[in-house]
Parts: structure tokens; sequence; C-alpha cells
């Protein structure tokens, strides 16, 4: 591949709520198994990028644990490999990731020292399957300065939390709104991004010296007449799990068979780290309808239309309904859950009820001692 | 300079003929076993928790699974710098080429190998025993006793014990004689196939034995050993450990691991089993399924009814299908409505709609009575059954079967259909 990876992981949301407290977005475990950004990860291995740069900033902690080893996404090459670059203090600067660009910019070093001709900028936050050879080869036949990925809105779509783009009809990209209060278009912005690596160290570098940080307020925005810059159109699933209620319906999804076979069946594969847990078990008094089960899980009571992420230990008697459970979360007897989200290593005392909406579900968090058995 | 105080030898060669079709194309310690893992993922994850980092796994009967699972021992965290994991096959040297003629032979042939690590130690596994030990305390032992063999034992109820190889000990555990399945046992300690060796000790007795045919540990070299005189111990295990040499004992241990808390616990935070993980997804139980008493793999996709059931990972259970008691291995299928009792399916079955396995009554094997002698219908790997036959029990089936290989669409009690490999 002719180009180096790069995947912003860096970021917060407000619209989390309590569930960043503790993680950075691209850690929010997905789908059982994952974490979100094993999709990009994943996506930038099966294209064959061997080198790729990961930005995090915000409770970084969360992904360094994830990304303890390149192993799982094969990126443990002695030509290339993987790059996690948290902002520390140098000689020449003692601040924080200002901004997307200013991320890029502190780690300019890296940028210069490939010899790649191009670059895939990635956002940790999307669940999607995507060639990037598919939009590189895009960007080249329409002589792009730079590509966008982005999608067609789906009736009913609430597209003012993405940028949103309008095009001519050769796909270039005319106007271009960060999170606009009405949307004039209902095609948006993926986050994903191909660009030629000596224009991005250029663009980089001028917005440095100008003390602008964001990539796109003051790139994509700012350049939008001035250089060419493509949309590309994406088929198929792509979802941004940067809200609750993103967040749970990325995971309901899964729930499809459809959905499932893309991700779980279909080539090529989605890595993550390996845990090493055993199978999961049920027991008497299992009644599982309609769920995600992930290994290490025990299972004594009855769980539907949810998601179970590895480890989860159900009593007997529970009722568990429309619910996602984190990793390692320990349910005593008898109690009841429905339409929430168990945040991780929560211990939940026997005998209790938690109980939100369907349109506002509820995220539990109990730190109560724990007596392993 | 290299060294390693104790390395370990796992020998993974034999074929396991009693396993019947299970093992026609696969080593035994590489058949499946408890949904994901590997029945050799039970040693060498006891090497690497008992900090023995450096193993030989001998292999000479199809190998390909084992090498391709084992790879560079990544999962067990067995690739290092020094030592790490090594498959011994055998190998052609100036003086010409001999397969493994029997255990002892296999260690025998890898003596350069374990000069190599210039260890005090070596420790000689099984790779088809399902157990979890802490190699070090057993050494520890071996020390403690300035033993030049210690070998595992574990105390067996009196009236089987002369199914096993039975140590008579002093009463301070040294050795003091032993019998090869006794008629009459002097004691209850059997030998569990464990040994660990001083190896200046087990270097002696190998080269002195060379030339001896098909040289074995239990019926040539730990007779030397004592004729010799050297200090034998029994060192007693009094944990979960089994041999899954037989059809009827490898599913009784699978289906022990379904007990609400079994006695072998996969589930202990400590002393965890690692296997290569190749299948992550987590399993997807639909709402028409019923799930009881079991257990299952990740990737799996349950769509009818498993009742006391050990299943691996990828499989597909569609609609309507009844899975009971049985065992099924990693990405097999079974069509819908097909009802399935007392069965162990191998790897990448397809078995079609509406079948029924494991029907009447028992039957003596037209087949193998050696192998098959119990209710057991047994699937080898890659097998497939066409739509609506029906299997009675203690059968077999191996290949891509059609239609016309079950007379009247039924496979009797006690019969077998093997068409592949043959």
């Amino acid at each position: 591949m002719r180009a180096v990876g790069i995947v912003l992981a860096g970021g917060n949301s407000k619209r989390m709520k309590e569930l960043s407290n503790k993680r950075a977005i691209a850690a929010m475990p997905i789908a059982g198994s994952y974490r979100s950004i094993d999709f990009a990860l994943s996506n930038m291995t099966n294209s064959r990028i061997q080198k790729v740069a990961v930005f995090t900033q915000y409770n970084s902690r969360s992904l360094n644990e994830h990304l303890s080893s390149s192993k799982w996404w094969d990126f443990g090459r002695k030509q290339g490999g993987m790059y996690v670059f948290t902002p520390t203090i140098t000689a020449q600067s003692n601040d924080w990731y200002r901004g997307t660009a200013d991320a890029l910019y502190q780690n300019l070093t890296f940028l210069k020292n490939c010899h790649e001709p191009y670059v895939v900028i990635a956002a940790g936050d999307g669940v999607y399957k995507l060639d990037y050879n598919k939009v590189l080869e895009y960007h080249i036949e329409k002589k792009a300065d730079i590509t966008v990925v982005c999608r067609d809105a789906a009736a009913g779509e609430d597209v003012t939390r993405f940028g949103v783009v309008e095009l001519n009809e050769d796909g270039r990209i005319t106007q271009f709104d960060e999170k606009p209060m009405v949307a004039e278009s209902n095609v948006y912005s993926c986050g994903i991004y191909v660009v030629r690596r000596r224009l991005l160290i250029e663009l980089i570098e001028r917005c440095a010296a100008e003390d602008r940080y964001d990539f796109v307020r003051d790139i994509l925005v700012r350049y939008k007449s001035l250089k060419r810059i493509y949309a590309y159109k994406m088929e198929g699933y792509w979802s941004n799990i940067a809200s609750v209620e993103s967040y749970y319906k990325t995971n309901m999804d899964f729930l499809d068979k459809d959905i499932r076979n893309f991700f779980f069946r279909e080539h090529p594969e989605i890595y993550t780290k390996v845990d090493d847990l055993p199978p999961a078990k049920y027991n008497p008094g299992a009644n599982v309808k309609n769920s995600l089960v992930s290994s290490g899980c025990i299972i004594n009571g009855a769980v539907e239309n949810s998601v179970l992420f590895k480890k989860v230990y159900v009593g007997n008697n529970c009722v568990i309904k429309n619910s996602i459970i984190l990793n390692d979360v320990y349910i005593g007897d008898n109690t009841v859950i429905e339409n929430c989200i168990v945040e991780s290593r929560d211990t939940i005392r026997a005998n209790t009820t938690y109980i939100g909406k369907p349109d506002d579900v509820k995220i539990v968090i109990e730190k109560n001692e724990r007596y392993t058995i | 300079m290299i060294k390693k105080e104790m390395i370990a030898m796992l020998l993974a060669g034999g074929q396991g003929s009693r396993l019947g079709v299970l093992t026609q194309k696969v080593a035994k310690p590489a058949v499946s076993f408890g949904g994901k893992y590997r029945i050799i993922d039970f040693p060498l994850s006891n090497c690497i928790n008992s900090g023995v980092d450096t193993v030989g796994v001998l292999t000479q009967y199809q190998p390909l699974r084992l090498n391709a699972h084992i790879g560079i021992g990544i999962p067990w965290d067995l690739d290092r710098n020094v030592g790490g994991v090594a498959l011994l096959a055998p190998y052609e040297s100036a003086k010409g080429s001999d397969w493994y003629s029997g255990t002892a032979n296999a260690i025998f042939q890898n003596i350069e190998f374990i000069d190599t690590y210039n260890p005090d130690y070596v420790l000689i596994l099984s790779g088809d025993h399902i157990y979890k030990m802490d190699y070090e305390v057993m050494l520890d032992y071996h020390k403690a006793n300035k033993a030049d063999v210690t070998i595992a034992v574990m105390p067996v109820p009196m009236e089987e014990a002369s199914r096993f190889g039975i140590m008579i000990t002093d009463e301070t555990n040294r050795i003091v004689d032993f019998e090869e399945k006794p008629a009459h046992p002097r004691s209850n300690l059997a030998s569990m196939g464990i040994y660990i060796f001083s190896w200046p000790v087990l270097r002696e007795a190998l080269m002195k034995l060379k030339d001896v045919p098909n040289c074995d540990f239990g019926m040539h070299v730990i007779p030397d050993c004592r004729d010799t005189g050297k200090r034998l111990f029994a060192y007693e295990f009094n944990g979960y450990w089994k041999d899954v040499g037989t059809l009827s004992s490898y599913w009784e241990a699978n289906m022990e691991l379904i007990d609400i808390i079994p006695e072998f616990n996969l589930y202990e935070e400590y002393w965890r089993i690692f296997t290569k993980s190749d299948i992550i997804p987590p399993q997807y139980i639909s709402e028409k399924s019923h799930i009881e008493r079991s257990i299952i793999g990740e990737g799996t996709e349950i769509y009818g009814t498993v009742v006391n059931s050990v299943i691996g990972s990828g499989v597909t259970i569609e609609e309507g299908a009844e899975v009971r008691d049985s065992i099924i291995m990693r990405e097999s299928v079974i069509g819908a409505g097909t009802k399935i009792t007392k069965a162990i399916v191998a790897e990448d079955v397809k078995i079609g709609k509406n079948c029924e396995l494991g029907i009447g009554e028992f039957k003596e094997s037209t087949y193998n009575k050696k192998v098959y002698n119990s209710d057991l219908v047994t699937i080898g790997e890659h097998t497939v059954i066409p739509d609506g036959v029906k299997v009675g029990k203690n059968t077999a089936i191996w290949g891509n079967t059609e239609a016309a290989d079950y007379p009247d669409g039924m496979l009797q009690s006690g019969d077998a259909i093997v068409k592949a490999g043959v």
C-alpha cells in the first residue's frame, strides 16, 4: 500500500455522558468482543497499510491498555508498525493537542520521515468495513487534493452532529459545514480522509503558523475552494458511536443477522486483542433470546434483546432486557435491568431494579464490593 | 551461555487410535476440547503457568493441524528469544532415518535439542491429558528428595487400579516397585505419565538403551532406573486429571465441564488455559432458541435447542434442530429440524435437515469393537450427511456421504460408513 495510516483517537464527547468518564471514545467496547478503534485498525491492516500512527489524548490509559501490543492487527512488522502518539512535554512545547491538526503538527517528524506518498486519516469512533485502496484509487482518478469519505443520509437521519457537505456533479465538495444548526444537504462526512503526504505536511505547517489547530475547520472548510476536495461515497454499514443513543443503537444493530454476517462472517475480518476467556456457560435457569453473548459469560437468568460483553455473570432469576452489559459485570440474583447500559466492572447487588426508557437509556454505574467465588 | 533449569518435552506424536474417526487425519493432541480448546492447550498452558518456557513438542502422526495450531507459540507466550516452543518431527541424519519408535526413543533422537539448553531437569509430558498442574511444585519435590526420577501419580479407586501402571512406594514416597496393569494391585497410585528426570540420569539411560526396539519410558527407561538403584519418587497429585484416550472418556470429560461448579473449572481467575483464538465475535442466541446446561464457543449462532452439550466456535445450529448430550466441534453446521442425541461431531461437519442421530438401541459394533463400544455416534471431520437420514447408536460416519449410503435412509446401530481417507 502506498499510504501511511493515521487514527485520530484522542477525542472526548459530552454526548457520551458518564460512559466517557473512564475511557476514550475509541476504546468504547462494541458488539461484545471488540473496541471501537478495532474497526479503523482492522480496515487499515486489511487495506495492507503497514504503518499506522494512533493519536491519543483524552483518557489515553484505556486505549494504551488495548494497544499494548500491535500483534492483534498484524502491525508487529520490521517494515512499518504501530506508533502511539500521546502528547508529551518537549523542549519546544508543553501543550496538549489543541486540535486534530495540532496533533499532527506536534508529531510532524513522523509524517516527514515516512516514504509513503499518501496518508489515510480515519477517526477511531466509526464502526464500518472499508477498503481504503478504493478511496485512494478514486482520489488519484479525480486528481483530488483531499478526498473525504461521505455518505448519503438515510431518510429521517439527523446529520447535524457531522460535517455536512454539498457537492457538484463531479463529486467535488463545494460547501462544508461542520456540525451545522440546520443541514443544507443530506451528504455528510464520515471523518475519513485521503491526502498526499507532502500536501498534508504543507497544510499542517501553514495551519500552525497561523495558530490554527483543527483539521476540519481550519483545513477542509478554509481550503474548500482553493483545493480540489472530493467526496468518495461509501456504501454499506457505517456508524459513528460518539453519542449514547448511537452507541446503544450500534450495538443493538448487531442483533440483525445481515449486519452480523457482514462483520463476523464475511471476509475480511475485524481483529481485536484476544482475552483468553473460556466459552460462555449456560446453567439451569438460563433463558436467552435474541442476544449476543461473549466469551467468559456465565448465565443463570433470563436475557432478551441484549448484548452481553465478555465475562458477564448473570445471577439466578435475573431479567435483562434491551440492555448492554459491558465487560466484567457481576449481576446478583433477582435483579431486573431494562433499557440500560451497564458500565464495565460494575458489581450489581441482588434484588435491585434498573429501568430506563426505550428512547432514553439509563447508564448504570455501581461500584459495590465484589466477593469473588 | 544458554542455561535453562528445566525444559519440557511434550509427546504429541501418537495417533490415539481409540478415538476412531476423530483422529484419522489429525493427531490426538490437536483434537478440539471443551468448546474452544485443543487437548494440547492444557499441558502447554501448564508449562507457561509453571514458569517452564522451553517446550519441545514431539510430533509424528498427522502433524499439520498441530503445527498450524502451535506455530511459534504466541498464544501461550512461548515465543521467546531463547527457548520457547519447538516442533520436533523425526528427521533424516547421515546414518539414516528413523521414525520415533517409542516414547523414550523420541527423546533419544532429540538429545541434541535438550543439550542445547543445558538443563538440570527434563520434564516429560503427554499431549493427551486434561488437567491443571504446577510443575514447579513437582520440581521442588524432586529437589527436596534429591530424586533422580519423580513420577506424578494419583490415587485411583482400588477396583480400577488394574487398568493403570501402579507404583508401590515406601513411607517416604520412594518407589520400590511398579507393575503395569496388575491383576491384583498392591497399591492404588496410578502413574499419570508425567516425569521429571535429572537430565544426566535420563541422558545416560537413553544412551544405554538406544538399541532397544520401541524404547518406551514405562517399559524400559523407568525399569532400568530402578534396576540401577536410582532414586525414584512418587509425587502424589490430587487435582482433576483425565486421560481422554477413548471416545467415552473424551465425551465424559467434556460433559463434566457443564456442571454448575465443575470439578475442572475453566473460569478460575488464575491458571488460565490459553489457546489460539482465531474466531473472535460473540455468539448469537436467537429468539426461538433454547439453551440449557451447555457451554458454547465464540462466533456460534444458535437458532435451535441445545441441552447438556459442549458447542465449539463458529458453529451454526439451525432453527428447530435439537442437540442433546453431544459435543459439536468448531465450524460445523447442524441443519434445521435435525435431532442429535449423544454424538461427537468433529470439525467442519455439515449435517443436513431433519436427520435423527443416536436413535434406537445399542448394538455391538460391526466395524471396530475396541473403539466403538458405547451409545455414541461419532462423526469425523469435514463429513457431509444428507437431509432426512436416521443414524443409530454406537455408529461412526466419516466422509462425504450421500443418501445412497444409507439403506432405507438409515444407518443401523453398530454400523459405520467410512468413505474418506481410505
